[in-house]
């Protein structure tokens, strides 16, 4: 099976105000979007898991236009907290660009 | 007024605009420039203690070329959330910079200063009345929580930069307000379609990334139906690809987006390549929501810190990193215990960089580093016990060997980049609010002075 990051053009993590974070899965053509948006792997309860969050948070919004996925769920702490690793939640993107689709 | 051209010299003032692109924008004859100036991206400590993110020099080359451009031109100028977190004392200093450069060119304009700072008693009176609303993912939060933050901010809309200007303020600072508010307000006081005024902001409050090069100015040119957006130079170009996609950036939901007044829906918006750098957006909207209210940012303080970094490159230790760090906490914890110190008044945390500091290794995913940098953080209630702590660390963060009780294991020595080996951070914060407060006026909770030059 292929990584997400093998299929995905791109894939991007940030901070949506200090209490969110929000990441974005955009393909190039139909066929990479269709794999993606059809994998059990990109689903709510598999980013529950990923990220520590509850599947009942976790909302996904999808852009067939420009071929997107768009995930965004609330951060297990606010952004700075006393031990963050990732203030702008810049880097957590890489976490879910290794799951194999 | 049929249509109107905003300047957007870059997504936040502070950051550096293009000289050049912003020259070029300015021939585009605009008839306003607006900017936002803030973000709580880089974490609490900003709005707790008040402060800008950038460096004066920097904030006054931007006012510089912003001011000199409004006033040449004869425009308003827009700017908000002044001094990254829009408090009162960094709006004041956000403004005592720009003031400098009035002064020194002697140019004759009127001012206004928005304060959105937000009183403790007044929240707490907004509290007993019911008016204050948890949004999805807020911490819980007690009467007496904004008592506990050392400031408070509200995001204004668009409506506080329309009365200013109303008023004869040509330069409008404003403390916190949303990041599209600032861009839409001059369309909206000029009857211009309000769904694009909204949906044109949130796409160019972040400058040129809603091109496809970073580092320009962009134009947005709003009219009675859509909006029109373009780099002011040649080689940039918004396509509806790059437009679109920005509107995904750093948001919950991008078919939905919540503004003080109510929301603007983008789900039908059609975006059309108007010329090979312009693209044209009709069919966004806005939705008036039953009841105005401002969004609450509160920052308070969270103990005290102190930092150690070693560097680790030893074989042996790196290929059971997770055991050798547990097998630290464990033994420096029971030395904490013996010397005295109260767990409930200190935590401590081991990071290493190099390994999974950034990233949380995958399950099942074997990593050895060539090596690591060990980052010691030790958060407690007095600065005092922070460091202390810290010190107790530290003969195990430079010998610790990977076996105590193996007489194979010769005494490691690791490596320290600084001395003194640990760092007091001294205070550190936490965000407290995700919340909304309802007003009965756009105007009730913001204060707006006037300064005539």
């Amino acid at each position: 099976m292929a990584k997400l990051q093998e299929v995905a053009k791109y894939v991007r993590s940030k901070n949506a105000g200090p209490f969110w974070a929000t990441i974005e899965i955009f393909c190039s053509s139909e066929a990479d979007y269709q794999q993606v948006i059809q994998s059990k792997n990109i689903s709510k309860a598999s980013i529950a898991a990923l990220y520590s969050v509850a599947a009942a948070d976790v909302q996904m919004y999808y852009i067939p236009d420009i071929y997107v996925v768009k995930i965004s769920f609330p951060r297990p702490y606010p952004s700075g907290y006393r031990y963050e690793r990732d203030m702008h939640y810049g880097q957590q993107y890489r976490l879910l660009a290794q799951v194999e689709l | 007024m049929e249509s109107c051209k905003i300047l957007i010299p870059a997504g936040a003032c502070g950051v550096g605009i293009n000289d050049a692109a912003f020259a070029s924008g300015l021939a585009f004859k605009p008839d306003c420039i607006a900017m936002d100036a803030g973000s709580t991206d880089s974490g609490p400590a900003y709005l707790a203690k008040g402060i800008c993110k950038y460096s004066d020099q920097s904030l006054e080359h931007d006012l510089e070329l912003s001011i000199s451009g409004a006033v040449e031109l004869g425009i308003p100028l827009f700017i908000s959330s002044c001094g990254t977190c829009g408090t009162d004392s960094s709006l004041e200093h956000f403004v005592s910079i720009a003031e400098k450069i009035i002064k020194r060119h002697g140019y004759h304009v009127k001012i206004a200063v928005i304060s959105s700072q937000m009183d403790a008693a007044l929240l707490e009176r907004k509290w007993d009345e019911g008016k204050i609303h948890a949004l999805p993912g807020a911490p819980e939060i007690q009467r007496d929580s904004f008592a506990s933050c050392s400031n408070i901010v509200g995001l204004m809309g668009a409506e506080p930069f329309i009365e200013a200007h109303k008023n004869g303020a040509q330069i409008v600072f404003a403390g916190r307000a949303t990041d599209t508010g600032v861009v839409a307000a001059y369309g909206l006081m000029q009857g211009m379609h309000e769904g694009a005024c909204w949906h044109g902001a949130k796409v160019t409050e972040c400058g040129p990334q809603c091109s496809d090069t970073s580092g320009v100015c962009v134009i947005l040119e709003l009219d009675r139906s859509g909006f029109t957006v373009y780099p002011t130079v040649p080689e940039a170009h918004c396509t509806p690809y790059t437009v679109s996609a920005h509107l995904l950036y750093e948001n919950t939901d991008p078919f939905r987006l919540t503004e003080p007044g109510g929301s603007f829906i983008t789900e039908d918006a059609v975006y059309t390549q108007l010329t090979p750098q312009a693209c044209r957006v009709t069919g966004s909207r806005f939705e008036r929501a039953a009841q105005y209210t401002m969004k609450l940012e509160g920052a308070r303080l969270a103990g005290y810190q102190n930092i150690s970094l070693v560097g680790v490159a030893d074989p042996d230790i790196l290929a059971n990193l997770d055991r050798w760090t547990a097998f630290m906490s464990d033994y420096v914890q029971g030395i904490l215990d013996k010397h005295g110190f109260d767990r409930s008044t200190y935590s401590f945390h081991i990071r290493c960089y190099g390994y999974d500091a950034v990233v949380p290794l995958m399950a099942g995913e074997n990593y050895v580093p060539r090596e690591v940098g060990l980052l010691l953080t030790v958060t407690a209630d007095t600065q005092e016990i922070a460091t202390a702590v810290a010190k107790e660390f530290n003969p195990y963060l430079l010998h610790l060997p990977k076996d105590v009780q193996s007489a194979d294991d010769l005494l490691p020595t690791f490596a320290f980049p600084f001395s003194p080996v640990d760092t007091p951070r001294g205070p550190v914060y936490e965000f407290v609010l995700h919340h909304v407060v309802e007003v009965d006026d756009p105007l009730e909770l913001v204060r707006i002075r006037y300064r005539q030059y």
